[in-house]
């Protein structure tokens, strides 16, 4: 049939918009509306000690200056500790204008608006702020140390200790033939949207009700937020995602001050007010991720398997908690991977320092869990001599063991039982791609051509598509066309295609003729938002529960109608015929006009349904029970997690004099189930893997001892162009989530989460010094090369050069 | 990232330009854009008048005699790259100057921003501020009170500071004609492409008559305050093209040059690259003086 799109590699309908500039980005709106802009704090510590807008009172084109003073009511509480979990013993949150003492650069501390952002800055920088400088914790070991404090009343800088056990470590530990024991860092890096954050916020005075557009990744949620800071009625807020110029994640984070701050103007002025971040801010009042300390200890055999693993993390959450423990729960819970882990226990301390806050970041706490797994798999096959893919293999839970239950509980409170997978398959396939077996070859290659080369790999499973729920609704209008509204929001990633591809299938209509909407409260006000790779399973699954809800109710209708029986009829194209009795049928659109008994017409197709037209006078036209309108709500929600997983592997070269690292070779094997769009999901897997390779040789968040942040720029932030990432080869594997009805998996994350384990084990190949801390830069690895201390790999003596390194 | 607020004059001639210049205090010359646009959006630069020279006739040239090729004040990087007369001439007489050019960012950025804009801008971690210096260049600068010559030596003061004051404009640079018998290369190492370089080479190799070394001069990126020649001769001079040590040459570079670390590269990194670009870009200019030497 030809409209079976499921599956199918369908051209993303929203990229004729989107690349040819016809996309409605927030700072697309309100062209007239009033522009707020901030005054920040520079320091990252301090107590406020004098606010003075003097000097800006006469800039002409203000229009109002807000500080804490001003706030009042629930805005002038501390913002919301959002995921709330009984392991984060001391949540802190900040206020949407600095209360007192601000507790890193960036932090908001005056809004200044005016006729126009220009204005807006220019007042803002006559604003004088006073600080009392007080003492700057930076970086995971300075909070473990806690010789200084972020928050006076949490002395030794934990928010939360998170601890999981799956047995009694210790004495597994002991009874273990051989121990590992190490310690290994990850740095901070950031989502980096090309779009920043953004809100706009309309107040109808006579109305009495606020509509506010946010780049945001959650917009039902914002909605929620915003009517109680605001002390509004639900029913009076809408809320709107326009087109997002990407999230990954640091917009599913919510309320941002400026998400409540910027609606609180607009009321109070009576005016539109928007405000659009630009790069900046985005950089030191955003969110960044990644930067843990690993402790980790591994007992095994001699063949290599894993028999206890104890893993104490301290991980830097930046000054506040608003999104609770997420990530370090998911570092916990995720970095066993796809193996089998006999005996497991996890700590994570999650702790204050006067930076950025750390919410997810794409991979979102499953990088860093890799990395600890993958390098002590690296470290084990290192100490016995042993190939690095075959110490893996050894370890793998196999087809036969599913469902897996790893006796953790996962993000959503729900246990860790992975639903399936085919894990030796992905290794065989990614040793097949990428070529393991002639590393050897390679390696000769390029000793040949002066370089060195090295060869690494990394394995994840990925818990996706978390509850509590999503939502859909379709509808079929007389006109045939069909609306398919979901509450979760896009940020580029190609729902409008998917879902539009899910439903068509579904009720048998041709993809053109369905409208997909997202993220939008007025169309559909229940959801929880894009993030967790969740949209496909979540509200692809709802839209398809809710397309089967149509389709019953129109072969209801059709049937009667054509006299048939409904089991015997089938839609395709959009016509309703009967099975195997060509021009026994009824367009689909004829069934919607026909669903809705009317009184009144105004075209041709509606006379049909007017009450001097239809004759059965055995029953009210709407039967009870029944609702007129071809259309059906339905939600998806999952008992728990699927589990989608796959395998990387990176080759690469160094030059053994500049110190340069060059990925030359990069494999994927990727497995998140029945796959709706084969085209989106490689796409995803690109993306992902950019992101890793950058995580892993360039991105850094250069914090300085005072917590400033040096880089925060496009210039000093080095995010890769196209000319740093490699070419990627990609295999697939399809093992079937038996949890929900389209047998799907998340796609959207995994790309990222290898990256770095990947390279670094490469890197550790090719030079044959052990590799503890990443990302790497060519600086950096040349530091490395001439420590002579730097602990050298039992391979190294298969690195062919003795690299000479001048003094 | 909104500019403060500036005053914007487009002036149609030099001497209007100069008018506006000596009329309004701390006013900034704006050719290309690509240095300084950013500065005002981050407001790390305020200038009260922005002077836009864009529209000024007879500054977009590119003139090549036996002597050196001029640069005019607008002619963008792409002009030294593109497939023209103009820019064959001038890599013929000057080869140094385009190979340096291809280096400088990305196509975008090519297109708008000047060589000579980029000169007047100072900055350390330039390819044409190092081309400048290598070759012996000058500047032309005209003010209200004439036009003069400006060596490279007396122009560059500081990072991203010049000697120019009050009311001037750049109208060119001059980058003289490289010598007989000799060679020229060009190479850098950043961390993305495109991006400024952790260091830059760029170097000159001259023979004598028997195509022994006579004359081996290098200036480097990113790896002092103000750009500098270093004579490397001693290292290798005298000997015979083929069997000269470049590595010596490379060794001997390290320890005349005085980096600094940053967020990117240590300085003890960047002393290595010296080394290393050094013993590269030897290597392959004395190719290029054997071949010239030869025809």
């Amino acid at each position: 049939m030809t409209t079976k799109l499921f599956g199918e590699p369908v051209r993303r309908r929203e990229d004729a918009r989107l690349i040819t500039g016809k996309g409605r980005y927030l700072d697309d709106l309100g062209a007239g509306a009033l522009a707020a802009a901030f005054v920040r704090s520079p320091h990252a510590h301090a107590r406020v000690t004098d606010v003075d807008v003097e000097a800006a009172l006469d800039v002409e084109g203000l229009v109002a200056i807000y500080t804490y003073e001003d706030l009042t009511g629930p805005m002038a509480e501390p913002m919301p500790v959002l995921i709330p979990h009984p392991q984060l013993h001391a949540p802190r949150t900040g206020y949407a204008l600095a209360n007192g003492v601000v507790h890193h650069v960036g932090e908001p501390v005056v809004m200044v608006v005016a006729t126009d952002r220009y204005v807006a800055e220019d007042a803002a920088d006559r604003i004088a702020v006073s600080y009392e400088e007080l003492p700057v914790v930076v970086g995971v070991d300075a909070a473990r140390e806690a010789r200084a404090t972020v928050h006076d009343d949490v002395p030794d800088n934990v928010a939360a200790r998170h601890h999981q056990e799956t047995g009694d470590v210790e004495p597994a530990l002991a009874a273990a033939p051989h121990t590992l024991s190490f310690t290994q860092y990850i740095e901070r890096s950031a989502c980096m949207p090309l779009e920043g954050k953004g809100v706009h916020a309309r107040w109808d005075a006579d109305d009495g009700s606020l509509r506010v557009h946010s780049s945001t990744q959650a917009s039902t949620s914002v909605r929620a937020a915003i009517a109680a800071k605001l002390e509004l009625s639900l029913d009076r807020v809408e809320v709107i995602a326009p087109d997002v110029g990407g999230g990954f994640g640091v917009k599913i984070v919510h309320p941002w001050p400026e998400e409540l701050l910027v609606p609180m103007a607009a009321i109070r002025l009576g005016r539109e007010v928007k405000w659009a971040e630009d790069r900046r801010e985005h950089f030191i009042s955003s969110a960044h991720e990644r930067q843990q300390r690993q402790e980790i200890t591994v007992g095994f055999d001699d063949d290599g398997r894993i028999t206890a693993l104890d893993v104490h993390v301290w991980h830097d959450n930046g000054a506040y908690t608003p999104y609770g423990i997420i990530v370090p729960i998911i570092t916990a819970t995720q970095l066993v991977g796809p193996y089998a882990i006999p005996v497991y226990r996890v700590v994570v301390e999650s702790v204050y320092t006067n930076t950025v806050i750390v919410t997810p970041y794409r991979g979102a706490g499953r990088p860093q869990g890799c990395y600890a797994m993958e390098r002590t798999m690296d470290r084990i096959a290192d100490a016995l001599g042993l190939d690095r893919a075959e110490v893996r293999r050894r370890n793998l839970i196999t087809p036969d063991q599913f469902p897996y239950d790893h006796r953790l509980t996962f993000q959503d409170g729900r246990p860790v039982i992975y639903d399936s997978g085919d894990y030796p398959g992905l290794l065989d396939k990614l040793v097949a791609l990428v070529g393991w077996d002639e590393a050897g070859a390679l390696r000769a290659d390029a000793q040949a051509r002066g370089k060195l080369l090295g060869i690494g790999m990394a394995l994840y499973v990925e818990g996706t598509g978390p509850g509590p729920y999503e939502g859909g609704h379709v509808q079929v209008l007389g006109s045939g066309k069909v609306l398919v509204s979901t509450g979760l929001t896009s940020q580029g990633q190609g729902h409008e295609t998917v879902f539009a591809q899910i439903v068509a299938s579904e009720l048998g209509v041709p993809i053109d003729d369905v409208e997909v909407h997202t993220g939008d409260t007025r169309r559909f006000g229940y959801a929880v938002g894009t993030f967790a790779s969740r949209a496909a399973v979540m509200s692809g699954n709802a839209v398809a529960l809710a397309a089967r809800g149509v389709r019953e109710k129109a072969l209801r209708i059709a049937a009667d109608v054509l006299e048939a029986d409904p089991a015997d009829l089938e839609i395709d194209e959009g016509q309703v015929q009967v099975k195997g009795t060509p021009g026994a049928s009824i367009p689909l659109r004829t069934v919607a006009v026909l669903s809705n008994p009317l009184r009144y017409a105004f075209d041709q197709a509606a006379q049909q349904a007017t009450q001097f037209v239809t004759h059965d006078d055995s029953k009210p036209p709407v039967a009870p029970g029944d609702a007129p309108g071809l259309e059906h709500r339905d939600y998806y929600s999952p008992i728990r997690s699927t589990f989608a997983s796959g395998a990387h592997a990176a080759v690469v070269e160094i030059d053994p004099r500049t110190w340069e690292i060059d990925v030359v070779r990069y494999a994927v094997v990727h497995d998140c189930g029945n796959v709706v769009n084969p085209m989106i999901v490689e796409g995803q897997v690109q993306g992902g893997v950019a992101q890793g390779v950058g995580g892993a040789l360039y991105e850094r968040m250069a914090y300085d001892g005072d917590g400033q942040l040096q880089n925060a720029s496009f210039m000093d932030f080095l995010m890769p162009y196209a000319s740093e990432v490699p070419d990627i080869a990609i295999d697939h594997q399809e093992t079937p989530s038996p949890l929900n009805p389209l047998g799907i998996k998340g796609a959207g994350e995994a790309g990222v989460i290898p990256g770095t384990a990947a390279i670094a084990s490469a890197i550790e190949d090719a030079v044959g010094r052990r590799i503890t801390s990443m990302p790497i830069s060519p600086t950096e690895l040349y530091d490395l090369m001439r420590d002579e201390t730097a602990e050298r790999t039992a391979g190294s003596q298969q690195v062919p050069l003795q690299t000479g390194v001048p003094a | 990232m909104k500019p403060a607020p500036f005053r914007y004059a487009d002036p149609r001639s030099l001497e209007e330009a100069l008018d506006v210049l000596t009329a309004e205090h701390g006013a900034k010359v704006l050719a290309g854009g690509q240095s300084l646009i950013p500065l005002l959006a981050m407001r790390l630069a305020a200038p009260a008048t922005l002077v836009d020279i864009n529209r000024v006739p007879g500054l977009d040239t590119v003139e090549t005699t036996g002597d050196g090729v001029r640069v005019g004040a607008l002619v963008r990087h792409d002009g030294l790259l593109r497939d023209s007369p103009d820019a064959t001439a001038a890599a013929r007489v000057q080869p140094l100057l385009a190979r340096a050019t291809a280096n400088v960012a990305h196509p975008a950025i090519r297109n708008r921003g000047t060589t000579v804009g980029s000169i007047a801008h100072a900055d350390p971690s330039g390819e044409m501020t190092a081309v400048l210096a290598l070759t012996g260049g000058s500047v032309t600068v005209a003010t209200p009170e004439g036009r003069s010559t400006v060596g490279w030596q007396d122009l560059f003061v500081g990072p991203l500071e010049t000697s120019l004051a009050g009311p001037a404009v750049v109208v060119d640079a001059f980058f003289p004609a490289l010598p007989a018998r000799s060679g020229t290369a060009f190479a850098e190492i950043s961390r993305r492409k495109g991006d400024y370089a952790v260091c830059g080479a760029g170097v000159v190799v001259t023979l004598d008559e028997d195509r022994r070394v006579a004359a081996v001069r290098a200036s480097y990126l990113s790896v002092g305050l103000v750009p500098e020649v270093h004579d490397l001769t001693e290292a290798v001079a005298g000997k015979p093209v083929d069997g000269a040590d470049w590595a010596a040459a490379g060794a001997l570079a390290r320890t005349l040059v005085d980096p600094d670390g940053d967020i990117h590269a240590s300085a003890d990194y960047r002393r290595l690259l010296v080394g290393v670009l050094t013993e590269r870009t030897l290597a392959e200019a004395a190719a290029e003086a054997l071949e010239r030497t030869a025809a």
